[in-house]
């Protein structure tokens, strides 16, 4: 059994020599993730404010289909996109399957839910303290979705960190559609399950270990940033 | 602003085109690549034929899945009627020898089923069955599972004993034998990965030598007439190395002073 002093002494040399396979790695898992984020972003803002803000039939259930969505397993999502650029799949032209693009399309599909279902739940707390002051200013339903997902911005931060935790953390999407293609498509979740599958546990721990520390560095960055410009928006 | 953000995720989500050379795409087998053979041979290999060479290392079962539906150039896997079978549907090229080595039986030190002292893989197995002792088995379809079948047939009805003394993990080798060592149970690998694994615990080599242990590996072009998109030309340069000067290669091959792959092509 490998100790966490084996793993840790791992981490840091691969980090003090700067590796460079583990560099391609990390800048790779850092790349689809974070672009799956902001795609997801992207979609998931808008949606999510408009579940909250506009009222419609049906509404109930798609809040309750965005919840259930964040449970996606990363398996079959992974199995789905494969099935879908696969090259006897219907988007098989593309030549996506086994690219950073397949494997960003797929975390994006992950991470969309998460986002949206997130920020449905921030607006809508914000919703119920503005509505009337908002009703009073006149303003259209458009404009409720913009100020309030303005007013939000600070508190939105965590929901793309739970994204984004979401994105580095998974591997069976990545696998599945990356396919674990050395110097290619391999990511720091695929490294992982390539060393344990050697038995090389103190690397595939070690890997784990900067794996860990990469997230805690980007939620510090974000929190950093966060309460840098709610200070200036509030000074 | 937005046209910026909407500009940036464009150019993350297009992979700049990094290598011109020709893409060749290999469904394969984990044991060559968990072993270190590829990491070995294929550097020496893309730079002959002046290919990109990428590998998704799979089970040989969902390799040649894979490879059935046109996710791949060419086949390198251990399951020889299977293989055939893939080339009788029209899915495959051809089929070629391209190496050897074989399958061991290991188990804990302890060896509570007594399967050292057997005689024949047959009776190793016949003493794990009677002493109900923990097997643990791939359980998915690759070529290891495929041959340890075939090695229990008449020995025991390994489908009735599933979930008790013997215990289908559904993984990879390196999976399954991280589990063999942590349940202390007995497992059939690929001498390669084996010599390779570096988790052994107090595991170790119980049985071996039996010819019914005899592990070939072949190699398949994917059939352009049934997948037309498939880069045949590479597909065809890298079998026609690897079964010509790429022989040598692949004995040279070592991990631990011993050698891993035995090339047999005729």
């Amino acid at each position: 059994m490998p100790t966490l002093a084996d793993s840790f002494m791992t981490a840091l040399g691969l980090i003090s020599s700067a590796d460079p396979d583990l560099l391609e790695i990390v800048g790779l898992s850092l790349r689809v993730s974070l672009t799956a984020v902001l795609i997801a972003t992207l979609v998931g803002l808008p949606l999510g404010a408009g579940l909250a803000v506009f009222r419609f039939r049906g509404r109930g259930a798609l809040v309750v289909l965005v919840n259930a969505l964040m449970g996606l397993p990363p398996v079959v999502v992974g199995l789905m996109v494969y099935l879908v650029f696969s090259a006897s799949g219907p988007l098989g032209v593309f030549g996506l399957l086994y690219t950073p693009t397949a494997m960003i399309i797929a975390q994006s599909i992950l991470v969309a839910p998460i986002i949206t279902a997130l920020t449905r739940s921030t607006i809508s707390d914000l919703l119920g303290e503005y509505d009337d002051t908002l009703r009073v200013l006149g303003a259209n339903r458009w404009d409720v979705v913009g100020t309030l997902l303005w007013d939000a911005r600070f508190s939105l931060a965590t929901a793309l960190l739970a994204g984004l935790g979401r994105a580095l953390a998974e591997v069976g999407a990545v696998m599945l559609v990356g396919g674990n293609i050395d110097h290619v498509t391999r990511v720091m979740t695929t490294a992982i399950a390539l060393e344990t599958s050697r038995g090389a546990l103190p690397m595939a721990l070690g890997l784990g270990m900067i794996l860990l520390a990469l997230t805690l560095i980007l939620n510090a960055v974000v929190i950093a940033l966060r309460s840098r410009l709610e200070a200036y928006a509030h000074g | 602003m937005i046209k910026y953000i909407f500009f940036a995720t464009a150019l993350c989500i297009v992979s700049p085109a990094l290598a011109d050379r020709p893409i060749l795409l290999v469904q394969s087998t984990t044991s060559t690549q968990n072993s270190g053979l590829y990491d070995y041979l294929l550097p020496i290999a893309s730079v002959a034929l002046d290919l990109d060479i990428r590998v998704v290392a799979v089970g040989t079962g969902q390799a040649l899945s894979n490879a059935e539906r046109c996710d791949g150039d060419l086949l390198i896997t251990h399951a020889r009627a299977r293989e055939e079978a893939f080339v009788e549907a029209g899915f495959g090229a051809a089929r070629y020898d391209l190496m050897y080595n074989d399958f061991v039986l290991i188990g804990p030190a302890s060896d509570p089923a007594g399967a050292k002292t057997a005689t024949s893989i047959a009776e190793a197995l016949a003493r794990i069955a009677v002493t109900n002792a923990i097997f643990v088995s791939r359980g998915d379809d690759s070529g290891t599972h495929v041959k340890e079948l075939s090695l229990w047939d008449g020995i025991a009805d390994v489908a009735a004993a599933s979930g008790h003394w013997y215990r289908e993990t559904g993984s990879g080798m390196g999976a399954t034998l991280n589990i063999a060592i942590g349940m202390g149970g007995y497992t059939l690998t690929d001498r390669a990965t084996w010599l390779a694994f570096e988790n052994t615990g107090t595991h170790e080599i119980l049985h071996e030598g039996d010819p019914a242990l005899f592990n070939q590996y072949g190699i398949i072009p994917v059939s352009a007439a049934h997948c037309p998109t498939v880069n045949s030309e590479a597909a065809e340069a890298l079998t026609a190395w690897l079964l010509s000067s790429g022989q040598a290669h692949i004995a040279a091959y070592q991990l631990g002073g011993a050698q891993l792959f035995f090339p047999n092509t005729e």
